[in-house]
């Protein structure tokens, strides 16, 4: 595997990590601020704060990992993305701001303050719409050069269907992706009313996730013909994803073994954002920039890829430690105290 | 000028989030080792008050990192979306410590949420306190691979250029550059000396207010030890970062000290003002002290800001950025090592108002000459984004729309800003020192919660 692809892949999965993690959590406060609005936090809230609380910050450094790990990898991307980016990446930034400090203020400070949980429930589920922007911009048609700068093309942008069509997307995805996580933690925590609202939440936002999936595939046809056919040829791994979609929704409707549905859920995304990212390749930026053009120098990959390994070999026993603390662990989700 | 100049309106932005992230990073670099030490001495002393000292600080940093972290996420992701050109340049060379960075972070971050989660869980104290090793070791580091880069944007080194390219990349040479020693050793002592001076100005604010309580007394009597030995630190390391500039960016500290015609024996200006021909005046002059801080000899030779050519030399402004920097570090030696002193003595001053009000206006004073120190340090630096190689207008993003993102950002960090404040005096007000002591001996023997 040359050095390039070994790069991205490890960035894409950065990405995935923080796709998962982020709608859960996005997901998880919005349910949070939807329930108070509709008088059911009793219901919720002891749930979701439960596992919010220890872990949005390492949600939010993958983002960063993400960002940083790519202009490292491929320096390009920043002269390209960086300038068309300034306006829905700040905004991106100012969604992120407010969602991570209101959710600290109100879960550090003014606990159950009901204008901290909407502000911070509303950003996050902002946050995925306006960041799921870059792909549209990505696969190509918006985006020219300008006397040597790239210029983005805001009105094509806004009014353009398949941009929409991501928008959706990224929402649906988050409502779902947490809705499923939840129902799991919520049985988990042997909470059977929050179990029956989660899983309600699950049902319907399944049908509406293949529809905006679906639609996004249509819509590519007429923007980049190119893509939609790379696309086409990872088929079957389009097709596996669907039918992990179907197992996830079947095991959720017949209430049987969540733990497995978790997995099936990841499984199913997984398949779906490799296949895009797979047919995406070897662009970053279509027709602009290649991962091959836009690679960095064989010292400064090679160093990256040490320091990653290197870091690898710390975090794991870390993030081990914290999902046994805070996600495997029966005790602490169901809310007993203990000594250890 | 903010919304037709990109480049103008880019340093604007930059300033901007630097400013204010600076206070959160300073912080959440410097709080750590202060909630180490006292966790320590209250496990050594077997003294509750210690124990919760640690658990409070605690407490209130997470707001602070909360803030710290998103506004970290920011300056991170405007590196590339307001200098794309400095980043797609630098990025072949310097992106390794960035990459370091995020791992310190991840580390800190996962860590100090075990930590403020598993109070209740461990019978032995001992365990919750390992805890908090990797969380200020993850906080250090941050700031050393951070400093790092910076220092690169000072003495860029580890490559070639050939025919404007950048050729035969050493991402460890310039990860280690001539910047480097000084800059980091400088971020991490004030950055402790600073939180240190916080937490004592909070200690001496409740005081003042009327608790006269033990618990603040031995707050304040450790943060201004430890921010005293922090303080003694910085001064010695800013003058080794003042021969590092005397040699290798002479311009710079030419321009900080208003040193125009290179001499012999230079003497060192303190505040004044320049009149139109450029030349200082009411200034207090000390002779010969530019050549000691810059070689350690009074007769050493000093470069003057007249040598180079007029559109390589810094604002001359920098100058009182320097200025407010050293005379706060200064004064915050003298004030810490008068009230040591005076407590060691039991000088009756030392309980006095006035004395305590001084103390009050001390940690605010040190952030001040932190926020002094990086607009010296950047403003001094200009012309240059990437000092000889990339100028500050060569690195800007070409996007039109910058004005209107500062004007966002100011918004967004007001708010951030008011709501810190708020919900950190909500934290305490409700829950003051005495109150939480009596929750505790109520519940006698059930352990730490």
């Amino acid at each position: 595997m040359s050095l390039e692809i070994l790069g991205i892949s490890v960035l894409w999965t950065f990405l995935f990590g923080y796709v998962m993690l982020g709608s859960i959590d996005f997901g998880a406060g919005f349910f949070n601020a939807y329930s108070i609005l509709t008088g059911k936090d009793h219901i919720l809230s002891k749930v979701i704060q439960r596992y919010l609380s220890p872990v949005w910050e390492v949600t939010n450094v993958f983002f960063v990992f993400f960002f940083v790990g790519i202009v490292g990898f491929f320096p390009k991307t920043a002269f390209y993305f960086g300038t068309v980016l300034l306006v829905p990446g700040s905004i991106a930034l100012i969604l992120m701001a407010i969602r991570g400090s209101y959710y600290a203020f109100e879960s550090y400070g003014s606990k159950g303050h009901k204008g901290y949980a909407f502000i911070y429930g509303v950003a996050g589920l902002l946050i995925p719409a306006s960041l799921s922007v870059v792909l549209a911009i990505a696969q190509g048609g918006f985006v020219s050069i300008e006397d040597g700068s790239p210029v983005l093309d805001y009105m094509g942008l806004f009014t353009s269907p398949l941009s929409w069509s991501i928008v959706v997307l990224a929402l649906v995805a988050v409502l779902y992706i947490s809705s499923v996580f939840l129902t799991w933690y919520a049985d988990k925590a042997e909470d059977k009313e929050a179990t029956e609202l989660m899983r309600k939440y699950a049902l319907i936002w399944a049908v509406p996730l293949i529809i905006a999936a679906s639609g996004i595939i249509y819509e590519l046809r007429f923007h980049n013909e190119a893509f939609f056919n790379s696309i086409m040829n990872l088929w079957w791994m389009f097709a596996i994803s669907f039918i992990l979609w179907g197992l996830t929704v079947w095991f959720i409707w017949k209430r049987k073994n969540y733990s497995a549905t978790v997995w099936m859920l990841v499984g199913q995304f997984a398949f779906a954002f490799y296949a895009y990212g797979i047919a995406h390749y070897p662009h970053l930026l279509y027709p602009h920039l290649t991962i091959h053009e836009g690679f960095t120098n064989p010292a400064m990959a090679i160093s990256l890829v040490i320091a990653f390994v290197l870091g690898l070999a710390l975090l794991i026993p870390s993030i081990y430690l914290l999902l046994k603390l805070f996600l495997f662990d029966k005790d602490y989700i169901q809310g007993i105290k203990k000594k250890e | 000028m903010l919304f037709d100049d990109p480049v103008f309106a880019s340093r604007m932005l930059t300033m901007l989030t630097l400013s204010f992230h600076i206070i959160y990073a300073t912080v959440g670099v410097g709080i750590p080792l202060m909630i180490m030490i006292a966790q320590w001495i209250g496990i050594k002393r077997n003294d509750e008050h210690y124990i919760l000292m640690a658990r409070r600080w605690a407490r209130g940093f997470v707001v602070t990192v909360a803030v710290g972290v998103v506004t970290g996420t920011i300056i991170g992701l405007q590196l590339s979306l307001l200098w794309p050109n400095f980043m797609e340049l630098a990025g072949n060379i310097i992106a390794l410590p960035l990459f370091m960075e995020v791992f310190a972070f991840f580390f800190e971050a996962i860590f100090l949420g075990i930590y403020l989660y598993t109070g209740d869980r461990f019978k032995n104290p001992k365990k919750h306190f390992l805890l908090l090793i990797p969380v200020a070791i993850g906080g250090g580091m941050s700031a050393v691979f951070i400093t790092m880069v910076n220092s690169f944007m000072n003495a860029p080194q580890g490559f070639d250029i050939v025919d404007g390219m950048f050729t035969n990349a050493n991402p460890i040479l310039a990860m280690f550059n001539l910047a480097a020693p000084t800059k980091i050793s400088h971020v991490l002592a004030t950055a402790y000396m600073t939180s240190a001076f916080i937490l004592a100005s909070i200690a001496a604010f409740k005081l003042l207010k009327g608790s006269n309580h033990a618990y603040h007394k031995k707050a304040l009597y450790m943060t201004m030890k430890i921010g005293l030995v922090f303080a003694i630190a910085a001064a010695l390391i800013g003058d080794f970062s003042a021969k590092y500039l005397a040699e290798y960016q002479p311009e710079k500290l030419a321009a900080a000290e208003w040193h125009f015609e290179t001499e012999r024996g230079a003497p060192l200006l303190f505040l004044g003002i320049l009149d139109e021909d450029q030349e200082p005046k009411y200034a207090i002059q000390v002779p010969y002290a530019l050549s000691i801080l810059s070689f350690g000899s009074p007769t050493a030779e000093v470069i003057g800001l007249n040598d180079f050519p007029e559109e390589e030399r810094p604002p001359l402004e920098i100058h009182y950025y320097f200025d407010l920097m050293v005379t706060i570090g200064m004064f915050m030696i003298v004030i810490s090592f008068i009230y040591w002193f005076g407590a060691r003595r039991k000088y009756p001053f030392v309980q006095s108002n006035w004395f305590r009000w001084i103390l009050v206006l001390g940690g605010p004073l040190s952030m001040v000459a932190i926020e002094a120190g990086w607009w010296l340090a950047e403003v001094g630096r200009q012309p240059w984004i990437l000092k000889g190689i990339m100028t500050v207008s060569e690195g800007a993003t070409s996007s039109n729309h910058v004005g209107l993102m500062f004007i966002l950002f100011a918004i967004l960090y007001f708010i951030l800003g008011v709501g810190t404040i708020v919900v950190l005096r909500k934290i305490f007000i409700n829950n003051p020192i005495e109150k939480e002591l009596e929750t505790i001996s109520s519940k006698q023997g059930g352990g730490e919660d």
